[in-house]
């Protein structure tokens, strides 16, 4: 997994609440086996305008001019802004997958589904919480295209303009986060603890150590 | 000593290591594996050359992209084939158990999980699939993970987790006529929103869950993840015990009777209160058949209310989506949603495939054939089991002469992931949890009900007020 420290990226700013994995990926695309490749399909729908299939070429299917990725002054962001409880809906990592193969390292909203968010920690995006009115205010500041740099160390985010917002990410989860680290090999030290935990659940619950 | 809850329990029962911040090793009792969220793990344990921690605790199965029509030409799509062959190849290396799809007991992963006993009350359940949190309708702490943590949950029989915080919604009352467990579940989520759940565990109780079927608790935790909480739980009774009773894979003799005085505690130590971080109360009377008119399902109402008018909505976010809702389904505001047409109706799903719903929706029905404007009405058994049952009762009769399309076991059209799909505009009665743009096929709308609504709207070609035809 590829470590989060700091990043100064493009922001692209995408209004609207709710936001599903549907919508981030869709099922069609989950037929694949692989973990790379989902990045020219997200939010598939919304951004072509003829329907996707798997393994297809999207360098010459017609844009949806107005969504918000085909925008000129949006290429390369690599900050997604959006809004609330943004990754809805199914447990896929696929959506998580296409958002970090199409660039984007970290999104910021006011709130995240818990399966998604889980799943951007485990394949190096950082989602931020942000309160809703700050959240706002970036939408405001961001229409003609701006940077902002956001520092996991610190815990903050500098706008253009030089103002620092702060935002919290769960301890333990920063630090797997900010190295890069495997949570198998970390769960995987505990192996021992597993084995004595197993030794004596079997005995105030037997059946479920029968069957191997 | 304070009471705890029933998910404090089950948490404190799994804890295998808890770190300086309060996140924890949690020991996960039994992994189900579907072809979608697995090849990408099984890969990953390949690469690092790790072996699963205890094989016999995984059960696969594949559901997504099984057709439900002529199984014995196997799997036209070339796409899918190879997913689901994945599936076959990964467990064989590993030596996992799949139900394949020519066994009997293949079905849809929530539904097997239960009806086989592989899944049981006091168990850790964990699954590549949101819908995993229907396994707490037997009071198991179960929820829906990625493909990181289905490898993770491999390699080591554990998760890494916070404890979320504790909810009760409460259903006090009965439930009125025509009124299922899907409309109860449609109805709080109505009420609490999507993220209504974020951040919590959610215990359902009160009179009107606890005296609802093993089949209807689970349609309620179900939904559990659409009302935005990872996992839904449901208390053990005499109705969990009961229906677990002879399971293949429950315990057997002296293990079953120390299994049933471990689970006659799995319930929280009071409903009064104290013990949960929140609390939502709601009157059981005042439920009616629910009817979902937008593109997330807590844009649902009562089956005699209207559709909503966004130019009431105070709140510019909202109003944005339900504008947008309105488009993408094609309604107009203020619009009875008793004058909504269907094009197709789909029963089925790991909400309501299960024997009493395809009972209910058969007796709806009973002696009449759908409407000439339905073009297509599919019935979807949860597992092949269930289709087995079904037949014996003369069930698949009443519906194939209703001329409604009776199928082999699978997700189907819940996710369109096969060859069963919406076309673009179409309308669609399901019995499914997921009414997002495009779920059912590109342009299809979505409309969630309860199998007897949509048995009865098959019939009529639109929905009706079966509380009143009840
Ligand atoms: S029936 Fe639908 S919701 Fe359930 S597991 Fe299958 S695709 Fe997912």
């Amino acid at each position: 997994m590829k470590a989060f420290t700091t990043l100064t990226a493009l922001v692209a700013p995408l209004d609207r609440a709710n936001i599903d994995t549907d919508a981030i990926i869709p099922k069609q695309f989950l037929k694949s086996i692989r973990r790379a490749g989902f990045g020219p399909y997200l939010f598939d729908e919304w951004r072509y305008l003829d329907r996707g299939e798997p393994e297809m070429d999207c360098t010459n299917r017609p844009l949806n001019k107005d969504f918000v990725l085909n925008q000129a002054k949006y290429q390369g962001a690599q900050i997604l802004l959006t809004r609330e409880n943004f990754g809805c809906g199914s447990s896929r990592e696929h959506a998580p997958w296409a958002l970090e193969d199409y660039g984007f390292r970290a999104i910021i909203a006011p709130s995240f589904a818990d399966i998604f968010f889980n799943n951007c920690f485990k394949n190096g995006i950082l989602p931020i919480v942000l309160p809703a009115e700050t959240v706002d205010q970036l939408f405001q500041e961001v229409v003609d295209g701006y940077q902002l740099t956001i520092d996991l160390q610190a815990q903050t985010i500098t706008t253009p303009s030089g103002r620092n917002i702060a935002f919290i990410v769960d301890e333990n989860r920063r630090f797997r986060l900010m190295n890069g680290l495997d949570d198998i090999a970390l769960s995987l030290q505990h192996a021992d603890k597993i084995k004595s935990y197993e030794v004596e659940r079997a005995k105030r619950a037997p059946w479920l150590f029968k069957d191997a | 000593m304070a009471g705890k809850t029933l998910y404090d329990k089950l948490w404190d029962d799994h804890v295998v290591h808890t770190e300086d911040d309060g996140s924890c090793l949690i020991y996960i009792d039994r992994q189900l594996l579907h072809e979608v969220t697995s090849p990408q793990a099984f890969d990953g344990l390949r690469l690092s050359g790790r072996q699963p921690w205890r094989i016999a605790r995984n059960l696969a199965v594949a559901d997504h992209n099984v057709p439900t029509t002529n199984r014995d030409k196997g799997i036209a799509d070339p796409v899918s084939r190879l997913q689901v062959e994945t599936l076959e190849n990964n467990c064989k290396e590993y030596g996992i158990t799949e139900f394949d799809m020519s066994d009997i007991r293949q079905g849809i992963v929530h539904v097997i999980g239960p009806e086989q006993g592989a899944t049981l009350p006091g168990m850790t359940i964990v699954c590549g699939d949101s819908h995993t949190s229907t396994h707490g309708a037997s009071a198991a702490l179960a929820f829906g993970i990625g493909t990181s943590e289905v490898e993770h949950a491999l390699a080591t029989q554990c998760l890494v987790q916070k404890k979320a915080k504790n909810m009760l919604i409460k259903v006090n009352g009965k439930t009125g006529p025509g009124v299922t467990a899907k409309d109860i579940v449609l109805a709080i989520i109505g009420q609490i929103g999507t993220a209504g759940g974020n951040g919590y565990t959610i215990e359902f109780g009160g009179d009107a869950i606890w005296s609802l079927s093993m089949e209807g608790r689970m349609t309620v935790c179900n939904m559990a993840i659409e009302a935005g909480a990872r996992a839904g739980l449901i208390a053990v009774d005499d109705t969990t015990i009961d229906y677990y009773q002879g399971r293949p894979y429950a315990p057997k003799g002296d293990d079953w009777n120390m299994a049933v005085r471990y689970w006659q505690n799995l319930r929280s130590d009071s409903y009064s209160g104290d013990l949960f971080d929140k609390i939502i109360n709601i009157d059981a009377a005042g439920i009616k058949p629910q009817v979902s008119w937008g593109t997330s399902p807590e844009m649902v109402v009562a089956v005699d209310a209207n559709v909503p008018d966004p130019t009431k909505e105070a709140d510019p976010v909202k109003r944005q989506s339900i504008e947008r809702a309105l488009q993408y389904m094609g309604l107009q505001a203020g619009q009875k949603i008793t004058d909504i047409k269907l094009d197709k109706v789909f029963i089925g799903s790991c909400t309501n495939s299960r024997i009493e719903d395809l009972r209910a929706a058969a007796a709806v029905i009973k002696g009449r054939k759908k409407a000439a404007s339905v073009k297509q009405v599919l019935i979807v058994p949860g597992s092949g089991l269930i289709k087995q049952q079904a037949e014996a009762e003369g069930l698949d009769k009443i519906f194939t002469a209703a001329d409604f399309e009776w199928r082999d076991p699978g997700c189907s059209m819940c996710l369109a992931m096969n060859a069963d799909r919406l076309e673009a505009g179409e309308h669609c009665a399901s019995t499914s949890n997921r009414n997002f743009e495009g779920r059912q096929g590109y342009g299809g709308r979505t409309h969630l009900v309860s199998p007897a609504m949509a048995a009865a709207a098959a019939i009529a070609g639109h929905f009706v007020n079966i509380a009143e035809e009840a």
